[in-house]
């Protein structure tokens, strides 16, 4: 069904899906008008510091604060022994990952330090830069034990055990083995096998993880304003772990400057923070510093594959195994668990692709360093790599040409909803016409036909294609049935007001994906109103809906949905009061453009800001049983299936220069099904922003550690990331495949970009590569090693 | 740490205040002019969050001391936004979406109006380019290309 098809029942002056409506709350940020929360002063305020550990794993034998506690401005040295009894330690375990463990985690170090930069003592002061000088002073003592960085090696029967209470250093395991794996690769005609390597990167939010804790001891209500995803979830957690009555806490979440799932965790500084503002009744202040936010803001990726393919005589994929180790630092990340993104590498590994023999094994193992959990793209990007990678190789094993060799694969268009080997379900996905409309966007013939030439003189190029599923509009199945306080059900509040304008609030948050628009224009269209008279409200539990928040893109297909249904029952109460004023039936009437028009004719009858001045200040003049509800709230949660599947296809296209290992990025195309497009612009925008994150994974991010467990890289100048000019400009086009879950129809797009660019990027470079007989999966793509693997330098090449 | 009085003016402002010498002026744009659109993401010279213009030049806040200075011009994105000039570029990346979280904003702008004011009819090469030393996490920066191609189209035209 169209769009057009899906929405011609509400085509009129007000229809803005599908419209490219720009952000209300752009026009503030670039007037310098955010509210970030650095940008708060309260009264009183306080600011905290942290003594981090040095070492990656250390008995911490003494600590000493006395000299820091006398410095000017100096109100409280804390260690743990001091707030211990302040904030109970988390274990982030979940129940519906089988076996899965992880040893409590206390908010400042309890005798031991598991990795670099875990916090052992706080200082809170008048100022940061007075906490900063205090913190020089504090004197920590450790005996340095040995570190476990390795995640293989951390799995030997002799590796020291890093929470010695846990048995070993394995977090969680899990296997798949659906079909007859050995019987296909016996009766395969053609296997190809590979070895990648995922680095480990972060997220480099630019505005660090920021927290302002606010205490009154009067009610033993606590606010937080935060830069966070997912207020309501904070809300409980921090209620729970220090032992507040979780109605007296509230989160507030003003501008946050970006997410991607770095600001969604339990973070012990922030726990820290609040814990003090408990303790001294005063608001606390802490804003994480660049080197900080490297070293605790959670890490990505960190794994090992090995993977392989049987494919029959014809090119079609009839088995898939693979292997996968990933190391998650000393804790399992609560309340979310470390757990998730390798089963979602299980789950996902050859999604777009039918073959019924799969077997997968996952191992999450413990080290000795910065915890790993879920960020854009969660496991994603592992597994289109993995898959996507097997089929180049399979294409050219059998000579097929890469495009043939997906499109003899993909799931067929008949076999939806369709049910993989790895369990998860499919309920429709568009992957031919996705990838059709792909490569006619590319010229992929042209391209082809340019690489050959160019060859010829010594340019070489390279096309990579990825074809991907994203998991989108979560069920409970992600997070509820484990037994974690995460919603999936999401909710949004429309009230009339009295000026005909309608103020929304929404439990989804806003961090520059254009959540509120989004939202204003599915209300605003099923309302029959300007967008423009919709206030949209998010981020503050003491005024919003109980929502999720925003992760696993859900944002316009959890809460979109909530509005459009809010919408709906809004606009049926104001029929319902219209035609009493009006004396008419309300069949008989419709709302456009903020007036009561004739549902024939169109004619005016009177204006919504006549209706609330008649509801709200002369209810004497309606009839005395007529109860107007002019607020109204509804909820939304997607339980059809545990998941909607978006799909996409991309298309890199690069040079890569043999005498300096340089990757000239030249052009980046992405065709990709998010169901109802709700605002063309915002779902390119996210699909750019994420594409980007997805090539600085691929070409640039790595959080280096030594040996020891030392973070060598810590610093911007230190940590390469994608900038302005070696980003080249990417295209980006729309398949519609509503999800028939929900009335809108709209599935989510935040991650897509970034699950699938590492694929493509991998796949054009080996495609540039192939007249020197090299492949590289060993991320990120570096010049040197790039040199390497030519045999240029020294050292070894690869695969 | 014994402050210092300085006085200077910002956005056409004159400001006196009594600073620590360690104070950098981006944190004293912040907290003394209480004009928090410039943003702090490094604190060491590289993502260029904290750009603003001092006589007329952009420069890094985090990388100059306040106390520096002294009987020194400054514009912050707020000044900026508010100028004829400089409200062209925010409606710009206001309709080409140039911004997400919108927290490299404020030195985007800062740094977008200098090429323009140096350059006025850029290349996107050009554009890419000088805009090169500012980090963005959310957009992938075509949006920003975008939009100060248009302003200086629109610039062109008038
Ligand atoms: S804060 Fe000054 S360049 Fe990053
Ligand atoms: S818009 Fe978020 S960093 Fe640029």
């Amino acid at each position: 069904m169209t769009e057009a098809a899906r929405f011609s029942p509400l085509d009129r002056p007000n229809s803005y899906v599908g419209r490219s409506v720009s952000r209300p709350n752009a026009a503030g940020l670039v007037r310098g008008r955010g509210r970030f929360v650095d940008d708060l002063t309260l009264p009183r305020m306080l600011h905290v510091a942290f003594v981090r550990s040095p070492h990656a794993h250390a008995r911490i034998t003494a600590i000493d604060t006395a000299e820091a506690a006398k410095m000017p401005g100096v109100v409280r040295v804390a260690t743990i022994d001091d707030i211990r009894d302040y904030c109970s330690p988390w274990v982030g375990v979940l129940d519906h990952l089988k076996g899965i463990k992880s040893a409590p985690q206390p908010p400042l170090a309890d005798g031991k330090v598991f990795s670099q930069g875990q916090p052992v003592v706080a200082i809170v002061a008048a100022s940061r830069a007075q906490a900063e000088d205090a913190a020089e002073l504090v004197d920590v003592s450790y005996e340095p034990l040995e570190p476990v960085t390795d995640p293989v090696a951390a799995l030997e029967p002799d590796a020291t055990v890093i929470h010695p209470e846990l048995g070993d250093n394995l977090c969680f395991q899990r296997g798949i083995d659906a079909g007859e794996v050995d019987r296909a690769f016996a009766e395969a005609a053609h296997v190809v096998e590979t070895t990648m390597r995922f680095n480990r990167h972060t997220g480099v939010t630019l505005e660090p993880r920021s927290i302002l804790c606010d205490f009154d001891p009067s009610e033993r209500a606590l606010t937080l304003y935060m830069s966070v995803q997912c207020p309501h979830m904070s809300k409980n957690l921090f209620a729970k772990h220090l032992g507040l009555d979780e109605n007296r806490v509230r989160v507030v979440c003003g501008d946050v400057g970006g997410s991607f799932g770095i600001k969604i965790h339990t973070y012990p500084d922030e726990m820290t923070a609040a814990a003090l503002s408990v303790m001294l009744e005063r608001p606390v202040k802490f804003v994480a510093d660049r080197l900080e936010s490297f070293v605790t803001d959670i890490h990505a990726r960190d794994h090992d594959v090995s993977a392989r393919m049987a494919l029959d005589a014809e090119g079609r994929v009839s088995a898939i195994e693979m292997d996968d180790l990933t190391g998650i630092g000393s804790y399992s990340v609560y309340p979310r668990t470390s757990g998730i993104e390798a089963n979602q590498v299980l789950n996902l590994t050859g999604g777009p692709y039918a073959h019924k023999n799969y077997r997968a094994r996952a191992r999450v193992v413990f080290q000795n360093k910065n915890d790993m959990c879920q960020y854009r793209g969660v496991g994603h990007p592992i597994a289109v790599a993995v898959g996507e990678h097997l089929m180049d190789k399979a294409a050219r094993m059998t000579g097929l040409d890469a495009a043939e060799i997906r499109r003899r694969n993909f799931i067929p268009e008949d076999a939806y909803p369709y049910t993989a080997p790895s369990g998860a379900i499919y309920e429709r996905q568009s992957h031919h016409a996705c990838l059709e409309k792909l490569l006619e966007a590319c010229d992929y013939k042209g391209l082809r036909r340019d690489q050959s030439a160019q060859r010829e003189s010594g340019v070489y190029r390279g096309i990579g294609l990825a074809s991907l599923v994203e998991i989108t509009n979560p069920s409970p199945a992600f997070y509820g049935v484990g037994g974690a306080r995460i919603a999936s059900q999401d909710g949004c509040t429309l009230r009339l007001d009295p000026t005909g304008g309608v103020t929304l609030a929404t439990g989804v948050t806003e961090q520059g994906q254009g959540t509120e628009t989004i939202v204003a224009q599915v209300a605003a269209t099923v309302i029959g109103i300007d967008v423009n008279d919709i206030r949209v409200i998010t981020g503050d539990t003491d005024a919003v809906p109980y929502g999720g928040g925003t992760w696993a893109s859900r944002g316009a297909g959890i809460g979109g949905e909530a509005a459009f249904q809010a919408g709906k029952a809004l606009r049926w109460n104001i029929l319902g009061v219209a035609a009493t004023i009006l004396q008419e039936r309300a069949e008989a009437l419709d709302i456009r453009d903020g007036c009561i028009v004739n549902a024939k004719d169109g004619m005016e009858r009177m204006p919504l800001s006549e209706l609330g001045r008649i509801v709200y200040f002369r209810g004497d003049t309606l009839p005395k049983d007529l109860a107007p509800e002019l607020v109204v709230t509804r909820h939304y949660t997607q339980n059809q299936y545990p998941f909607c599947f978006t799909n996409a296809a991309h298309a890199c296209h690069l040079e890569v220069d043999p005498a300096t290992g340089l990757i000239r990025l030249l052009n980046y195309w992405v065709v990709e099904d998010c169901g109802t497009v709700i605002n063309p612009k915002l779902v390119a925008e996210q699909t750019r922003g994420g594409v980007v994150q997805g090539l600085g994974a691929a070409l640039f991010e790595e959080c280096l550690y030594s040996g020891e467990g030392q973070l060598m890289n810590g610093s911007l100048a230190e940590y390469l990331l994608p900038m302005a000019g070696e980003m080249p400009d990417i295209f980006v086009d729309h398949v519609t495949t509503p999800t028939a879950t929900s009335e809108l129809g709209a599935k989510g797009v935040g991650e897509a970009g970034t699950a699938g660019a590492p694929a493509a990027v991998m796949n054009a470079l080996n495609d540039a590569l192939q007249p020197f007989g090299v492949e590289m999966t060993d991320m990120p793509f570096t010049p040197e090693k790039v040199l390497r693997a030519l045999g240029r330098i020294g050292g070894g090449g690869e695969d | 740490m014994s402050r210092r009085a300085i006085t200077l003016r910002v956005n056409g402002e004159e400001v006196t205040a009594l600073v620590e010498p360690r104070l950098n002026l981006a944190d004293f744009l912040r907290q003394e002019a209480e004009l928090t659109g410039t943003h702090v993401g490094c604190e060491h010279g590289v993502c260029g969050a904290c750009t603003v213009k001092v006589d007329g030049r952009a420069v890094r806040g985090c990388l100059m001391l306040a106390v520096q200075c002294e009987g020194a011009e400054i514009e912050t994105v707020e000044g900026l936004a508010a100028s004829a000039q400089g409200s062209e570029l925010c409606e710009a990346f206001v309709e080409q979406n140039a911004l997400q979280c919108g927290f490299c904003t404020p030195g985007m702008l800062i740094t977008a109006a200098e090429l323009l004011d140096d350059n006025p009819a850029p290349t996107r090469e050009e554009v890419r380019d000088h805009l090169s030393g500012n980090y963005c996490r959310c957009t992938g920066y075509q949006a920003i290309v975008d939009a100060v191609m248009d302003v200086a189209a629109k610039r062109e035209m008038s």
